[in-house]
């Protein structure tokens, strides 16, 4: 028989000891998810109708309206964001990784690494100044424009690491074929690697979704629905926090719902994301 | 009279001069000055880190599309008449772009272009390079295929992907996708040295039969596969050209104590 020295258990309660404590510190790691959802479906289930998806808010006091017109809004802010951002974000990702390590690619490399890190309230300021004055009112434009800012780097990196991912060889193929630089990499490298670009893309749009701050003012907000690019348009994150600070029960519930909705959206997207990048 | 009329100048598909080529300040090529016959197959041997793999790349200038590449000399491959019957593809103005669609490459690992079906890798040279009319790309596609020997394999699979072939596969797809675009010159980095040996025996025989068509320049690390499938061979050893004849005299009588001890199996 092996008997345990002293020492042996020490070491044993020591190990025991410590899976406890890396796992409780893990749980309360994760665990505000799983508050943040369950309390959202708390709060925001009854409120989902499907009147909440096809009317217009009512006017304070009255009981019922829906958010139409901060859904209808967010997707052509969506629409308009991956419009001017995507194509920015793939050329300047293709452009990373062509460069490689000149010069050009390391200032261009800096420049998106420090526009993600720009707070997204600043760039919603830029896009005040750069759209909303001249237009000399708020707009989905305006909007749009922002969320396309925040949209480019993240694009622009992702795309980057999926193509450096693509065997020098490759390219080389590529070109030994006579084929000039250019059309290698969008004709056949990029399209090697559709679905991880497309991942990126997702992902950038998962997170522009939520964002409040660049909107503020904007695309600002309205309660009628989507009148047109050149009005403003309201979007699910803005009347989120416009209702939710208001006094009004009816409106108060909609924030509910309307973040339990976004929350969901959200989570679809990142789960699709992860789905494609494992069938890659 | 009659006899001396009929001794043929050998027309050469491709001559060197001088050509060296630099990683960074790594002297890889030192002033290789060589030619090579038309419709001949011509081979490189030499031990690991000689310079064969570099001086290849130097010959369709893909070597300057790497990181601190230097290239330096003039390679002339036969040209029109007007242009004196051979050209310098590093002349001054010359667009690399150009250069490699008249002189194609295989290399060492199978590299078709993933997500592109066996069809679309054949094609992509011509399609993507040059302008084609969809009937034209087909009949080339399909004689690209049976002259790489691939075509009874894949015929009835065009629209698979052509990562989905096997290694060997993959590799005759490949050279079919550079005999796609006619070039005049065929250059082959290793083009086994990641094959079984059934799938090599393939590839040779198929090289020994493209001679009809082009002029193979192939680099190997097997002397058995110089010997078998070459009419000339050249000995390099750190950079240097050491020596460079008919390949049966290469094996059998070598000039140079460096070649007889590489080929006797002393080093390398």
């Amino acid at each position: 028989m092996f008997e345990l020295s002293m020492r042996d258990r020490k070491r044993r309660m020591t190990n025991y000891f410590s899976l406890a404590v890396i796992c409780v510190l893990a749980f309360m790691a994760i665990a505000p998810l799983f508050f943040i959802f369950s309390y959202l479906l708390i709060r925001g289930w009854s409120g989902l109708t499907i009147e909440f998806f096809t009317e217009i808010p009512k006017p304070v006091g009255e009981v019922g309206g829906g958010m139409a017109n901060a859904i209808s809004g967010s997707l052509v802010l969506m629409a308009i964001a991956s419009m001017i951002g995507v194509p920015l974000g793939l050329i300047c990702g293709m452009a990373l990784s062509e460069l490689k390590k000149t010069f050009t690619a390391r200032v261009l490399r800096v420049s998106v690494d420090l526009l993600t890190s720009v707070p997204s309230i600043v760039i919603g300021l830029f896009a005040y100044a750069l759209v909303v004055v001249p237009m000399k009112g708020y707009s989905a434009w305006a909007g749009g424009f922002a969320l396309s800012i925040v949209m480019v780097p993240i694009v622009a990196r992702s795309t980057e690491e999926i193509l450096k991912l693509v065997p020098r060889a490759v390219h080389e193929a590529g070109l030994a074929l006579g084929i000039p630089r250019w059309k290698v990499l969008v004709r056949l490298i990029v399209p090697g690697v559709r679905s991880g670009i497309v991942t990126g893309v997702l992902l950038a749009s998962a997170r522009v979704s939520g964002e409040t701050a660049p909107l503020l003012f904007t695309a600002f907000s309205n309660s009628y629905g989507f009148r047109g690019f050149s009005s403003p348009t309201a979007s699910l994150p803005v009347q989120i926090y416009t209702y939710a600070t208001s006094h009004d029960e009816t409106w108060r519930q909609l924030a509910w719902t309307g973040a339990l909705v976004l929350v969901f959206v959200v989570f679809c997207l990142n789960l699709l994301t992860r789905f494609l990048v494992r069938r890659q | 009279m009659e006899l001396a009329a009929k001794v043929e100048v050998p027309m050469l598909a491709l001559e060197t001069e001088k050509l060296s080529a630099w990683f960074g300040d790594n002297h890889v090529v030192k002033e290789v000055s060589l030619s090579v016959v038309k419709n001949d197959v011509f081979s490189l041997i030499g031990p690991s880190g000689c310079g064969k793999s570099t001086f290849i790349r130097c010959l369709n200038r893909l070597h300057e599309e790497g990181e601190g590449a230097k290239v330096n000399g003039d390679v002339y491959i036969e040209g029109l008449a007007k242009s004196g019957g051979r050209e310098n593809i590093y002349a001054s103005g010359i667009d690399p772009v150009s250069v490699r669609r008249r002189i194609g490459m295989v290399f060492q690992k199978p590299n078709p272009f993933p997500g592109l079906s066996i069809f679309e890798n054949v094609a992509s040279g011509l399609r993507l390079a040059q302008v084609v009319r969809r009937n034209v790309l087909e009949e080339v596609v399909e004689m690209s295929l049976i002259q790489a020997a691939l075509w009874d394999e894949v015929k009835d699979q065009l629209k698979k992907p052509g990562t989905s072939l096997s290694g060997g596969q993959q590799q005759r797809l490949c050279i079919a996708r550079a005999l796609a675009v006619r070039p005049q010159i065929l250059l082959m980095d290793e083009p086994t040295s990641a094959l079984d040996p059934i799938s090599t025996a393939r590839i040779e025989e198929l090289v020994m039969r493209l001679r009809n068509d082009v002029t193979v320049v192939i680099v190997t690390h097997n002397m058995q596969q110089a010997a078998r499938i070459s009419n000339q061979t050249a000995f390099f050893l750190m950079g240097e050209l050491v020596e460079l004849g008919p390949t049966s005299r290469i094996f059998t009588k070598p000039k140079d104590i460096r070649t007889e001890q590489y080929i006797t199996g002393r080093f390398g």
